[in-house]
């Protein structure tokens, strides 16, 4: 029977390759994600336009007096100088607590990851296109931001732009996997969306890409120190003016991103 | 030639008393439509899961084309295919990446160009999934189980939520894979499914597999009563007793019911036509499915 040995044939092709194109299955995901994404006008919108929206406000408001009239807030460095490299933060912020959980439980809620997981598509694929679509987003979205604030504002060039990508992978990292950890343990979507929107809204007014830290109350800056932006609005903002590297920040941030990334890869849940 | 498929004592226990697989044992053969029917909750999926290797048994032997499905997943890899009861596909993902991304998980798939005309899609290449309608889902979803050209494929309540116009439609796809000489694996809890499709049918019931054999070698073995229906007005009608094979006679209004093993209708035919008597509604109800499931199991599917 011809159609049997042909199938013999196939089948020993496939003997021994544990992982057939692992990668390439990765890659696969990640580019259909992007491609999903895009198709969604309310989260692109949300995800590119809203820090943009944001930051016009700021810059409206307190325009970008470089090294300007108040020292006392602003790190003395210029409202926009300040503010830019913060909502290149949030934009990672924003991709990975309210686009990945919503993303992952989504999936699962409506069976596409047991569908997933019927074609044997390993966990590790699933989760890391995830991230490496968040990725790529925040990229597309920080490099918005900053075109936006560098041609409507006088906003300086980074001052270190290799102190500044290292910092921005750390942040997106991080904040992949908090993503990815909301969405392995939300029940479902809604509960998802919630807990992604009250956390972005908190992170945003209490991590310095609101108001600046010199004006917080002794409490707001409690709270604060608990949140992970403020370590990637630090570690952004000291790479961008004065192209430093605030270790404190730096390690923060990768603990949250391997606690995270680890528990995430533990609780995942297919069905 | 051996069995694609075969299970052992195979048990599931969820947590620590919850048994939704007690000791079932089965095999299926090469070419053949087997069918797992059951009511909902009745271990179905859990077993097929199970030969699947997607769940760990608690006990048992499983081997599919040879090899246990959890420690050769790899080998296995491509060489079965699914569709799953209740699965989606993100809504905005369209009908060629889909297949596209689904024959880049296993190798030596087949031309996913090819599938897209076999199964009616061409038109829908680049519709969205959540545009196309229940019907059109199905054949993707068949066509996605396809993809890698599978020796066996699984099929999971895959007609369920279809009208009934669709349903007709899932049956002839079904056979037209088993005629492609693909082994199918079919869970259902629709008599009328299993009856019409399985070549053979194992009913499982509470976690246990109660009876293996063909849907007709199910009705002789476990029903084999056939009843004899006509009308007719005359009250004296004993000597119907009397007709060989014949169990009962009971008369529900003008109807009379005769009851016993065949060849029935001949022999009732015979002795009526003796008597005089012509009715022209002379049928006969053979038992189905339904009812030895019901014998099997005590209650009826839906319960």
């Amino acid at each position: 029977m011809a159609p049997q040995s042909g199938m013999a044939h196939a089948g020993g092709a496939r003997h021994g390759v544990r992982h057939p194109g692992g990668l390439q299955v990765l890659f696969k995901l990640t580019w259909i994600e992007l491609k999903l994404f895009l198709r969604e006008p309310t989260t692109l919108v949300f995800t590119f336009a809203f820090p943009i929206v944001l930051l016009f406000v700021l810059g409206e408001v307190f325009g970008n007096q470089s090294g300007g009239t108040d020292e006392r807030v602003f790190n003395g460095m210029g409202a926009m100088n300040y503010y830019t490299p913060a909502y290149i933060a949030v934009v990672t912020m924003s991709v990975g607590v309210i686009m990945l959980p919503a993303r992952l439980t989504g999936y699962r809620g409506g069976g596409v990851l047991r569908r997933f997981r019927a074609s044997l598509v390993p966990v590790w694929a699933v989760l890391g296109s995830q991230v490496l679509a968040a990725l790529v987003l925040s990229v597309i979205g920080s490099v918005l931001v900053a075109a936006f604030a560098a041609v409507f504002y006088p906003v300086h060039f980074p001052d270190s732009l290799a102190l500044l990508a290292a910092g921005f992978v750390l942040c997106s990292a991080a904040f992949a996997a908090i993503g990815t950890l909301l969405g392995a343990v939300m029940p479902s979507t809604r509960a998802a969306q919630g807990a992604g929107l009250m956390l972005f809204f908190v992170m945003l007014f209490l991590s310095g890409a609101g108001p600046p830290t010199e004006v917080m109350s002794d409490t707001m800056t409690r709270i604060g120190e608990f949140l992970p932006l403020t370590y990637g609005v630090d570690l952004l903002q000291a790479a961008w003016s004065g192209g430093t590297w605030d270790w404190t920040a730096a390690i923060v941030l990768a603990g949250i991103a391997v606690t995270a990334g680890v528990l995430s890869l533990r609780l995942y849940r297919w069905g | 030639m051996p069995p694609v498929i075969t299970v052992e004592h195979l048990r599931k226990v969820y947590g620590h008393h919850v048994v939704a697989v007690d000791d079932i044992s089965f095999e299926v053969e090469s070419g053949e439509i087997f069918g797992l029917l059951g009511s909902n909750g009745a271990g179905k999926t859990t077993t097929v899961e199970c030969v699947q290797g997607l769940r760990t048994p608690t006990a048992g032997k499983v081997r599919v084309l040879g090899k246990d499905p959890r420690s050769h997943a790899g080998d296995l890899r491509g060489r079965m295919g699914c569709q799953l009861q209740e699965s989606r596909l993100p809504d905005h993902l369209k009908v060629w990446e889909a297949l596209d991304l689904f024959s880049s998980l296993s190798p030596g798939a087949v031309d996913w160009q090819m599938l897209i005309e076999q199964w009616g899609l061409a038109e829908k290449r680049n519709a969205s999934f959540s545009s196309l309608s229940g019907g059109q889902r199905q054949r993707l979803f068949i066509a996605l189980a396809l993809v890698s050209s599978p020796e066996v494929v699984f099929l999971d309540e895959m007609t369920t939520g279809l009208d009934p116009a669709a349903r007709r439609i899932a049956w002839d796809l079904i056979e037209k894979i088993r005629d492609r000489g693909t082994t199918v694996v079919l869970v259902t809890h629709f008599m009328d499914e299993a009856e019409r499709l399985c070549d053979r049918v194992a009913v499982v019931d509470r976690g246990k597999l109660i009876a293996v054999d063909t849907p007709r070698g199910l009705v002789v073995r476990y029903d084999p009563l056939e009843q004899v229906v006509f009308s007719c007005e005359l009250c004296e009608l004993e000597w119907l007793e009397a007709v060989p094979g014949a169990r009962s006679v009971a008369r529900r209004g003008r109807r009379v019911v005769v009851e016993g093993t065949g060849p029935l209708l001949a022999h009732v035919g015979a002795a009526l036509v003796d008597h005089g008597l012509a009715p022209d509604d002379l049928r006969v109800i053979e038992p189905s499915l339904e009812d030895v499931f019901l014998k099997l199991t005590g209650h009826l599917v839906e319960d």
